[in-house]
């Protein structure tokens, strides 16, 4: 982002999280309040990108490990001939996806909690900082006319 | 969220909700915006007494609240591009394989070579400013509130006042009708609020404006505010209080119940049934005030239809749904999926063979639906003994022309509020009891 810029700028998703990073504007009369909001986003976001990116590398991971196994017992090699990957059809592939999901239900359990409370937390602060912004603009007004 | 495969269509027919024409037909049916509706989006053509129909899919299929459209246009067909590097799995389809050039390129562990970004465009991987854009705004709202679900929803909630035996009021049609797709939308952007992280790592739901940074949560959480709160006050004071209650719990249902427990049991697939079913009985209960039969059993024909779809939806995904937690069926309970999938399907044709005793339609309804009920029968019962890609593909489009034929079969079999007059009976039947069967 350019370093004239008085806003946020947002990227493109992250290979490993595939979440967005957002680079945040820190303005220079920055209030307590504001300082508050953009902390919580800044924390949120890096807690968020180290959970889906140790879990995305997980799954694959765990995913690699079931597929040579399976390929193992079936007695084939991880590559054929033509030097291709094997690969597992679904209905194999589906007994991973059942245990993958019952093997992170309780992380992803916290993980909600923890998500849905710093969303809430995220939004009331935006709202708060929203209305002081709203305020003050509506005092400068009044200023404004009455002079 | 969870979602509908898109269907190759070529064109979109946008439904022009402009015109109302009510014109007595010889035999004093109403004919209404509704069947209008329909007649405009469906292609039927009637071939040696079987009705087959040309649908265009995704404008024309009534479907779940739940289920959103994919945007296939922002996507970019990429199946030639995987070939040569093959990815670990199979290549099962074209969105799956769109799935795999994802993962691909997301994973930085592949000895692979990179992979051509031919899907996204090079707007995609540019940085953007997060500000305010107003031009953009009607686009965006309309992909936060899940504009054409909304839509889908509303012609359900639209199919259930038309059913009902009451002479029709057109104000109050579009009344119930704006302040359900009001409710609709709201409902929608909040659910869209609590699921950015997830909606992120899902390849159908990862261009949603949160996920982008198009709007921030405060916005999408003042745009549900905005919308669900003038439309229950519409359908409260407009309508009656029984539709705006139902209305408001249906909100409540959705984003309170059905979206955290999508992560936490298989239940809500049974919660999300009920959300979909509620949008019908609110049209009904906007006709008539009351919560007759007439209005559960068209609740339970749209809460039946919910299984077959989603189960067989569900069936291709469950790599995304097992990586992003989503506990459904398909993917801890696969048995289970198939077997309430069939089980459905069989129910659609008890409750179509109901509608006459209860006296919302004449007998030739669960004569004529029969062919496209036991059609979903046969193909769920496909799905329940194959278990493959296939079947479940099949299932799923069929379920999608299956609901608006059905509801179009049921309109035109729809006993008439004026015959009944004749017979002495009060149109909209008392409303003491629920399960009244009147007889001829």
């Amino acid at each position: 982002p350019p370093a004239h810029s008085r806003s946020d700028w947002i990227g493109p998703p992250d290979t490993h999280s595939n979440l967005r990073p957002i680079i945040f504007y820190v303005p220079p009369e920055e209030s307590a309040l504001e300082r508050r909001l953009r902390e919580a986003r800044q924390e949120a976001q890096a807690s968020n990108q180290r959970f889906w990116a140790r879990h995305n590398r997980a799954f694959r991971q765990e995913k690699e490990e079931f597929i040579y196994s399976r390929l193992k017992a079936k007695g084939l090699e991880m590559r054929d001939e033509s030097g291709q990957k094997a690969t597992l059809n679904a209905e194999e592939m589906a007994d991973f996806y059942k245990d993958f999901l019952s093997k992170n239900f309780k992380k992803h359990l916290q993980y909600n909690r923890d998500w849905y409370k710093r969303n809430f937390r995220i939004t009331f602060l935006m709202g708060q900082v929203a209305l002081v912004r709203a305020l003050r603009w509506l005092r400068w007004r009044k200023k404004n006319v009455e002079q | 969220g969870l979602f509908v495969w898109r269907l190759r269509n070529t064109g979109i027919q946008q439904i022009p909700c402009q015109f109302v024409h009510l014109y007595h037909v010889a035999n004093n049916r109403l004919i209404t915006f509704q069947y209008f509706n329909f007649l405009k989006r469906m292609y039927v053509t009637r071939c040696n007494k079987v009705l087959s129909q040309r649908a265009k899919p995704k404008s024309d299929s009534v479907v779940s609240p739940y289920h959103e459209l994919q945007q296939l246009d922002q996507e970019k067909k990429v199946v030639n591009k995987i070939s040569p590097v093959s990815p670990v799995h199979q290549l099962w389809s074209e969105t799956s394989s769109r799935n795999e050039l994802r993962e691909m390129k997301s994973a930085a562990e592949t000895e692979d070579s990179v992979i051509p970004v031919g899907t996204e465009s090079k707007e995609d991987r540019r940085w953007k400013e997060m500000k305010l854009r107003l031009d953009d705004m009607p686009g965006i709202l309309a992909r936060l509130s899940k504009i054409k679900l909304t839509a889908l929803v509303v012609s359900t909630a639209s199919a259930g006042f038309a059913m009902a035996p009451v002479p029709f009021e057109l104000t109050c049609f579009l009344l119930a009708s704006f302040g359900t797709g009001l409710a609709s939308c709201a409902a929608n952007s909040i659910n869209q609020f609590f699921e950015v992280p997830f909606d992120s790592n899902m390849n159908r739901t990862k261009n949603r404006p949160l996920v982008r940074g198009q709007i921030s949560p405060l916005l999408a959480v003042c745009f549900a505010a905005s919308c669900g709160i003038p439309g229950i006050a519409l359908l409260t004071l407009g309508v009656n209080p029984l539709t705006g209650a139902l209305g408001a719990f249906n909100i409540i249902l959705y984003t309170c119940c059905y979206t955290p427990l999508k992560r936490m049991s298989i239940v809500n697939t049974w919660v999300g049934a009920v959300v979909g079913a509620i949008p019908p009985v609110m049209g009904w209960t906007a006709a008539t005030g009351s919560l007759d039969a007439g209005a559960l059993l068209l609740g339970g024909i749209l809460y039946s239809w919910q299984f077959p779809h989603f189960n067989a939806l569900s069936w291709g995904l469950r790599e995304d749904y097992s990586r992003g937690g989503y506990c459904m069926m398909s993917v801890t309970h696969p048995g289970l999926c198939r077997r309430v999938a069939l089980r459905h399907c069989l129910s659609l044709i008890g409750l179509s063979t109901v509608a006459p005793v209860l006296d919302i339609t004449t007998w030739t309804f669960p004569i004529i639906s029969l062919p496209i009920n036991l059609y979903i029968s046969y193909l769920g019962f496909r799905f329940y003994r194959d278990a493959d890609r296939s079947s479940s593909r099949k299932l799923f489009f069929c379920s999608l022309w299956h609901l608006p034929m059905l509801l179009l079969v049921m309109f035109t079999c729809k006993k008439s509020v004026l015959k009944k007059e004749d017979k002495g009976d009060p149109p909209g039947g008392s409303h003491e009891t629920v399960m009244e069967i009147r007889l001829p």
